[in-house]
């Protein structure tokens, strides 16, 4: 099968950038998109132009590190995938596939269709952690953790914090992967004692990067690679809610 | 953090805001709605829930005061929210973004919400400033020995008129629109809803949103097809509906014949 | 060149603790005063990164990736092994000990496996603690499962995910201590050179992937948690960008490469389809839990799987090994499935391939308890080769997937290179010449979390408490030089072969030649192919683009360079090896029935590996394994 690409190129955030045409023939279906692209890198270190840079690692789904906005879905046309995983089958041939960088203020372009998500590991660090000395903890079964409970949490935790999320968000909001990340904490008993106050720093730090608000249409749930659901938003909003008027009330220590 | 920080200057503390005030709004409409339903009985009836309305003096002011605010932080919510939302995409937007599963109801808010604003104001000078029309589209009627306005008639006289009928109905149809976003949307902000009944919660609102476009649209087409007349005999003469033998005005006129 | 174990003293259980109590500390208030380099963010690198900011000293924290989050620690499925005998099977320390030493082939270090063993169970308290949702039953209590090969279910698992779980627990731990100011993390930043003064490792050059820029670090200690080399085979179940480089530059700077050869090639996982395949992607060994491997007994049975008979099929796991059958360990397995498509009944269109048949299965438990056990791994074949492993039986077939070589280390995790640590799968210490299933997660997090910071203290507390050396020192400069050149040079070069060509190349003669199956003209070979194709690389190789910015064919090419010279090496190791053992199969030495034939009169050591500059031959040091506990056996698994 033959497809042509339009593809973002930007040489760094400081320049303008533009869509390139390209063409990718004789490809096999059975294809993954990033081996698709790879060909067509080839090809253009071959004639002599610069290769397109794109962000990639495991090619398995579970880094995280791939991105890329295909035909205006982060990740590719197919449900539940990262862009590693779409196979060029999802695709027919002589059809033109724009690609874009997934885009956000707080996701700024470091070139082509690669963008920096740092901001993604300060919301991390703000709050996104339990507490716990190495060594200190107490036997691994000496707090039980009912299954419903621990595949809930199991389930936020699948989050791979790729960004499409925030890339499919019309407003470029960042809500889901807070939710998942503060959601699997905040269930488990471990997490409870830290619960407000990682909520509080976390939703700060998000705010604090510049990401937007989530007006509920749940497009980062669909677009998510590992279909993490809304209802951890809903989680994380009553938490935040809880944790506000707590905070506010709550008796102070003398210090 | 103190709560006021919290509800102003945090992306969940203005949805909440917003959620918040929308619930109010949810609330005063379907109140509305329920005593606008009065026009089914007899007109002293919802004469007598205006003039209580409006006899309760500074407490009125109050609640009036007390919606303008609502009405006014679920904008300012609105706009902040807007304006965040549009600096978060950056400076370059997408070529190509596809929807996913967003309604096109939560696509809409902002012009539904515009729209459905116009209406209000518009809706305020037509019944409770009295600017829209002129006089004579004011009637008093008698309630209990005192003179009343005559909402009933009011509202029939309003809606008889095709183009503010339709205004009407435009109107409520995309205040439809919003609430069936909003309501479902109103619980995910504060965090009460979830994917147990989320399915639930979606078939209620729109069960909800039906029922409030119907009886909105049940007073309007009652009007419009003559089901609801006016019953102000004043009126009725006047626009030569009704003419009685121990008719006041006849008798006067005859009288003043003679 | 002097390999001392620095094994302590003792009975095998109390060695740890014993060196523990004998090893100096340092006082609290000085832990401030040491910088430590961590290189690497996986299990070990965010999980020492993180003990070592908690315990106060000053850690910077360097990784490639753009987060931490990334390291390919990430990508392990099936689970990690801890001796707790949640289970009541029996297991114990020793057990775990025992299994990792004999499932090694008797070719790891005895002292380092106990200890792996003994702190294999605070692994699972501290990640449990950090929140990581491993499995449960309904009572609440932690899951486990058998898992390849263990007859004991010691394997905690969190679904198909186990590895991004506890690398998101060491992350999160990571993180805070970032938040906290403790540990500096360096994203985006691919350590190029190591800086070495007066014979001890006091610094990185490293470079920064999005800029360009390179910069000089200093520190008291460098520790290299910098994972496997597999990808010198190109086609791997690796990342794409997992390299050698970073051990590779501290092998150039004098630390011992330690059996090199020991490459674990994994038995499930999917075919290649293509030339221009990428990656090859694994399928968790649990699958062979359930799954029964088999090859048509005919040659070149072209016949769709449903229409070959019961009786025309070889279930040859079964049949060789009757008593693991399908669970024999990962060697055996792949070794199997290679003899059966060397033999012309392979699977599939290219042949290479084996069936994975789930039908006796799901007639037996029924279609729903398969899905609930394996459905995800079904959903990832089914998205790969648009195939339903419901319906017709899966196709699997060996690939390179981890190395137990590595840097060498002492009991320590120090490198024969004083001051250079070197943690996880970027060290040799544990797997012997095989590594058992969920064993890679525990080796990296019980680095990390529970010996690196009880043994660096013992290095820093001999040190003067001095600031680290000044980054103007001439052996700072001098090694900035070095990787400036470099990147010059593979940016100046003009030639006209791609990067990725030269890769698939070398990928091919490691695979024909130092693959599944060595024999001794085949890595003679090899050693006569790769300096040929070291020299036409460094000839011919085209790096478009500029070094001031992300540029990702500059980056593959320093890590290509790197493997052109590792690749020799392992063929040398191969070669000298003249045995048989785990990873490593030398068709000369086989018994008749086609086993691995060890020889631990002449082998029971380890070979490190000296560097002595471009273009001489390396030098081969030996370490003895005395096994004070264990003794040799046959690993039978009939």
């Amino acid at each position: 099968m033959n497809v042509k690409l339009r593809v973002w190129r930007q040489k760094n955030n400081e320049t303008e950038g533009r869509f390139e045409n390209y063409e990718a023939k004789d490809l096999n279906p059975n294809m993954s998109f990033l081996e698709m692209m790879d060909v067509v890198n080839e090809d253009l270190t071959d004639s002599g132009d610069e290769p397109i840079a794109f962000a990639h690692d495991c090619r398995e789904g579970i880094c995280g590190t791939c991105s890329c906005m295909i035909d205006g879905k982060p990740h590719g046309p197919e449900h539940g995938v990262a862009t590693c995983q779409t196979y060029m089958r999802s695709f027919k041939d002589g059809d033109t596939i724009t690609v874009e960088p997934f885009r956000a203020k707080a996701f700024p372009i470091v070139k082509d269709l690669v963008t920096d998500r740092a901001s993604f590991d300060k919301i991390q660090q703000a709050g996104g952690f339990i507490t716990i000395r190495t060594g200190a903890a107490p036997d691994a079964n000496s707090i039980p953790i009912g299954k419903e409970i621990a595949d809930l949490a199991m389930d936020a935790a699948a989050c791979i914090g790729c960004g499409a999320c925030v890339a499919a968000c019309k407003n470029a909001s960042a809500m889901l992967f807070v939710s998942a990340k503060a959601g699997q904490l905040n269930l488990l008993p471990q997490g409870k004692p830290e619960k407000d106050r990682r909520v509080l720093s976390m939703v700060a730090a998000m705010d604090e990067a510049g990401f937007g608000n989530c007006t509920n249409q749940y497009e980062c749930s669909a677009a998510c690679p590992k279909l993490i659901s809304e209802e951890f938003i809903s989680k994380l909003n009553r938490d935040f809610v809880g944790a506000t008027v707590r905070s506010s009330f709550k008796a102070k220590p003398l210090v | 953090m103190n709560i006021l920080n919290a509800l102003f200057k945090t992306s969940i503390g203005k949805k909440v805001i917003m959620a918040i005030t929308g619930l109010i709004l949810v609330g005063f409409v379907f109140g509305h709605l329920v005593g606008n339903l009065q026009i089914f009985s007899a007109p002293e009836k919802i004469n007598a829930y205006a003039h209580l309305l409006q006899s309760l003096g500074p407490a009125l002011w109050a609640i009036r005061g007390f919606l303008l605010l609502t009405v006014a932080l679920h904008i300012w919510s609105a706009v902040a929210l807007v304006l965040e939302n549009k600096a978060a995409r950056g400076a370059k937007g997408y070529a190509n973004q596809q929807t996913l599963r967003a309604s096109y109801a939560s696509r809409t808010m902002r012009y539904s919400g515009v729209i459905v604003l116009a209406f209000i104001i518009y809706h305020i000078m037509h019944f409770t400033t009295k600017t829209t029309h002129g006089e004579d589209f004011y009637p008093m009627a008698m309630l209990d020995g005192h003179l009343v306005p005559d909402v009933h008639s009011m509202m029939v006289f309003g809606f008889q008129q095709v183009w503010v009928s339709v205004f009407y109905l435009v109107a409520i149809a995309l205040l439809t629109l919003h609430l069936s976003h909003g309501i479902s949307s109103m619980f995910q902000s504060i965090g009460l809803r979830s994917r147990t009944w989320a399915t639930c919660l979606n078939k209620l609102t729109i069960a909800v949103c039906i029922l409030y476009f119907l009886g909105n649209a049940a007073i309007v087409g009652s009007v419009l097809s003559g089901y609801v007349k006016i019953q102000n005999p004043n009126l009725q003469v006047a626009m030569g509906e009704l003419c009685t033998p121990d008719c006041n005005v006849c008798e006067t006129r005859i009288a003043a014949n003679n | 060149m002097k390999l001392d174990p620095k094994i302590p003293s003792g009975p095998l259980e109390k060695k740890w603790e014993k060196h523990i109590m004998e090893g100096k500390l340092v006082n609290p208030a000085n832990k401030r005063k040491y910088d430590i380099i961590m290189v690497g963010s996986g299990l070990a690198g965010a999980s020492a990164a993180a003990t070592l900011g908690e315990l106060g000293y000053k850690v910077k924290c360097f990784t490639f990736h753009d987060s931490p989050r990334r390291a390919h620690s990430i990508a392990a499925q099936g689970g990690i092994n801890a001796a707790k005998n949640y289970q009541n099977d029996g297991d114990s320390v020793y057990r775990l000990f025992y299994d990792t030493i004999k499932g090694g082939d008797f070719r790891s270090r005895e002292a380092n496996v106990y200890r792996l063993a003994q702190v294999s169970v605070n692994i699972i308290d501290q990640c449990a603690a950090q929140g990581v949702p491993f499995a449960r039953e309904y009572g609440g209590l932690l899951a486990n499962r058998s898992f390849g090969g263990a007859q004991v279910s010691r394997t905690f698992y969190a679904r198909g995910q186990t590895g991004q779980q506890l690398l998101l627990g060491a992350y999160s731990a990571l993180s805070r201590q970032v938040g906290l100011g403790t540990v500096e993390l360096c994203a985006n930043e691919e350590m190029l050179e190591v800086v070495v003064i007066d014979g001890h490792a006091k610094g990185i050059i490293t470079r920064n992937l999005n800029t360009g820029a390179i910069t000089r670090h200093s520190a008291h200690a460098v520790v290299l948690g910098t994972g496997g080399y597999g990808n010198v085979f190109n086609l791997s179940t690796y990342a794409r960008n997992s390299n050698v480089t970073a051990a590779w530059r501290a092998h150039r700077k004098g630390a011992a490469f330690a059996n090199p050869c020991y490459t674990q090639i994994h038995p499930t996982c999917i075919p290649v389809s293509g030339d221009y395949q990428s990656k090859l992607t694994l399928m968790s060994e649990s699958l062979r839990n359930d799954g029964r491997i088999w090859v048509p007994k005919k040659r070149d049975d072209k016949r769709p799987p449903h229409q070959i008979p019961e009786d025309e099929r070889d279930y040859y796991l079964e049949r060789k090994y009757p008593s693991f059958g399908n669970l024999a360990p990962r060697d055996i397995s792949s070794r199997s499935a290679k003899e059966a498509c060397d033999d012309g009944r392979g699977v599939g269109e290219t042949g290479l391939g084996v069936y994975l048949d789930f039908s006796d299965a799901i007639k037996r438990l029924g279609a729903d308890t398969i899905k609930e056990r394996y459905g995800n791994l079904f959903d990832i074949y089914k998205e790969i080769t648009d195939e339903s492993a419901y319906d017709v039986p899966m196709r699997i077939y060996p690939a390179v997937h981890y190395t137990m070589g590595g840097l060498w280390v002492d009991y320590n995790l120090m490198s024969n290179l004083p001051g250079l640590f070197v943690m996880g799968e970027a060290n040799f210490s544990d797997h012997g010449a095989n590594r058992l299933g969920a064993s890679a997660l525990m080796q990296g997090l019980a680095d990390g979390y529970f010996v690196l910071p009880y043994t660096i203290p013992h290095y820093l507390a001999e040190l003067d408490r001095d600031g680290a050396p000044s980054t103007d020192d001439a052996e700072f400069v001098k090694a900035e030089e070095e990787v400036k050149a470099r990147t010059e040079k593979l940016l100046s070069n003009k030639g006209k072969q791609s990067v990725k060509s030269f890769h698939v190349r070398l990928g091919k003669i490691m695979w024909d030649h130092c693959g599944m199956a060595r024999t001794k003209e085949g890595l003679e070979k090899a050693i006569k192919l790769i300096p040929e194709l070291r020299e036409e690389y460094w000839a011919d190789v085209r790096v478009p683009g500029e070094g001031k910015e992300l540029n990702q064919s500059l980056e593959n090419a320093g890590r290509v360079g790197d493997f052109l010279e590792l690749g020799e090496l392992m063929c040398r190791d191969a070669l000298t090896r003249e045995e048989s053992c785990g990873g490593h199969f030398r068709e000369e030495h086989q018994y008749p029935d086609g086993e691995a034939m060890r020889d631990d009169e002449k082998f029971a050591h380890v070979a490190a590996w000296e560097y002595k500059g471009e273009g001489q031959e390396p030098v081969r040091h030996t370490e003895e394994l005395e096994y004070e506990s264990v003794k040799f056996a046959t690993r039978s698994y009939k």
